[in-house]
């Protein structure tokens, strides 16, 4: 069973933003709309100040709160774990946004809209025998784009995936946990001990 | 292009709010000895306001029988279900007085409903506590038994309106103590004082004068208008992100 998940190493981010403009030149969103979002966040006080840059979006999770308040069905998720929209479906009603704990959703021209994990661009790559994560043109294009190599795509299911190797070596959360929402999006913040 | 929308605004408040009084004043209206139709006619208009406005908020107003499509976990899809249940049997009720008990239940069902609608958004901190539950159901039943005394001040129904308020300002203060929300201070102030204090002592006087009863009415439902609308909009913000650890950089 595949589960993709998205893998953010907070210790190389250096919040360039590249993956932001990657995200709206691939998916055309309007302005104000960012699917991908880098937060900058300053913690304590001078001098023991510090600051760490946090790629947010939609986090895909396991259990999508926005998937079960959703009153027509057009938010689903995919047995690979991806989360999506039926634009056919949606009725603009925001109440996915506001179930959503990581501020992910925009209601633009009447329907939600989200991160997709550049679904098409995976499921494209895949029917050529691509894998997503290693080969580009199945990768997310904010990945691809990363320029300090902070954001890994692929597989956390498969033991022998980047992002799998990735979790094992270094020490990891996910945004929110006790919500028990289970991200697909997951921070790596310091080596495994 | 339209401004992108993250958060609900007064048309959703309004629901809770027409809503809320509309199902309240449903189920006082099984209260009414005789029974009397303008209440429950009253309550349905209430009601079909707060699903208007609603309707007016959702971006792609020609789907709107979309959201019937996920009663299975939607709240919102239940309480949409529970309205198409409340209207015939209110107009039935309406028409002939015998289905009141029965509308009156179907009110509460979409009571209930509505409550959990903001119980199942997870990501609002003033919104997905449990207390909000009893909050949302104690506003609406009191607001509705505030406005079943402008048709009929019997002991019964002040009974009831004494009851309802006092379970709204106990279901307040226990939210209070769980969430803190400064964004909802004045009006819950505003809802002990001047919503519950001043509609039970103008309630008292109610029997002997209507005056006295509009004003209760007044009070209970206009405080509990004001936290509802506070509560979805100005409460309605997001709890934001915070991270657990932060990145080791550098040598150890």
């Amino acid at each position: 069973m595949t589960r993709w998940a998205m893998v953010a190493d907070l210790r190389r981010c250096v919040g360039c933003q590249t993956c932001t403009a990657a995200c709206k030149q691939a998916n055309g969103t309007p302005p104000g709309v960012q699917w991908r979002r880098v937060l900058d966040l300053e913690v304590g006080e001078y001098p023991a100040v510090k600051r760490a840059f946090v790629p947010v979006g939609c986090m895909h999770c396991d259990d999508p709160p926005c998937m079960h308040v959703c009153p027509s069905t057009a938010t689903r998720k995919r047995s690979d774990g991806i989360v999506t929209i039926d634009p056919e479906l949606c009725i603009g009603c925001a109440y996915c946004a506001v179930a959503c704990p990581y501020e992910a959703r925009y209601k633009v021209n009447g329907i939600a809209t989200k991160c997709t994990f550049c679904v098409e661009r995976i499921d494209a790559g895949t029917a050529k025998g691509l894998k997503p994560g290693v080969d580009p043109e199945a990768t997310p294009a904010c990945v691809n784009s990363c320029i300090a190599n902070a954001l890994h795509f692929g597989d956390a299911e498969d033991p022998a995936s980047n992002v799998s190797q990735l979790l094992a070596q270094n020490q990891h959360f996910r945004m929110s946990e006790a919500l028990g929402t289970g991200p697909g999006f997951y921070y790596l913040w310091d080596k495994a001990p | 292009m339209n401004r992108p929308q993250r958060h609900w605004d007064a048309r959703a408040a309004l629901n809770f709010m027409c809503g809320g009084s509309g199902a309240g004043l449903m189920a006082a209206g099984a209260f009414f000895d005789p029974p009397s139709p303008w209440p429950l006619a009253c309550a349905l208009a209430l009601i079909a306001v707060g699903l208007t406005a609603v309707w007016l908020e959702i971006g792609k107003k020609t789907r709107a029988l979309h959201v019937l499509f996920n009663p299975y976990t939607s709240w919102m899809a239940r309480e949409s279900l529970a309205a198409a249940l409340l209207f015939p049997l209110a107009l039935g009720s309406i028409l002939t007085l015998r289905l009141t008990p029965a509308a009156a239940l179907a009110a509460l069902v979409f009571l209930w409903c509505q409550a959990r609608i903001l119980r199942a958004a997870r990501g609002i901190p003033a919104w997905r506590v449990p207390q909000v539950v009893p909050l949302v159901m104690s506003t609406g039943l009191a607001e509705g038994a505030g406005l079943a005394l402008c048709f009929s001040q019997t002991p019964l129904l002040l009974a009831v309106f004494a009851l309802a308020l006092a379970a709204r300002a106990w279901a307040w203060l226990r939210y209070n103590a769980a969430t803190k929300s400064a964004a909802l201070a004045p009006a819950g102030t505003s809802l002990l004082a001047i919503g519950t204090a001043g509609a039970l002592a103008c309630g008292v006087f109610a029997i002997d004068s209507i005056p006295f009863a509009w004003i209760a009415a007044a009070a209970a439902t206009g405080t509990g208008w004001w936290l509802k609308f506070a509560l979805v909009t100005r409460a309605g913000s997001f709890q934001g992100f915070s991270l657990p650890h932060l990145p080791v950089r550098g040598a150890r």
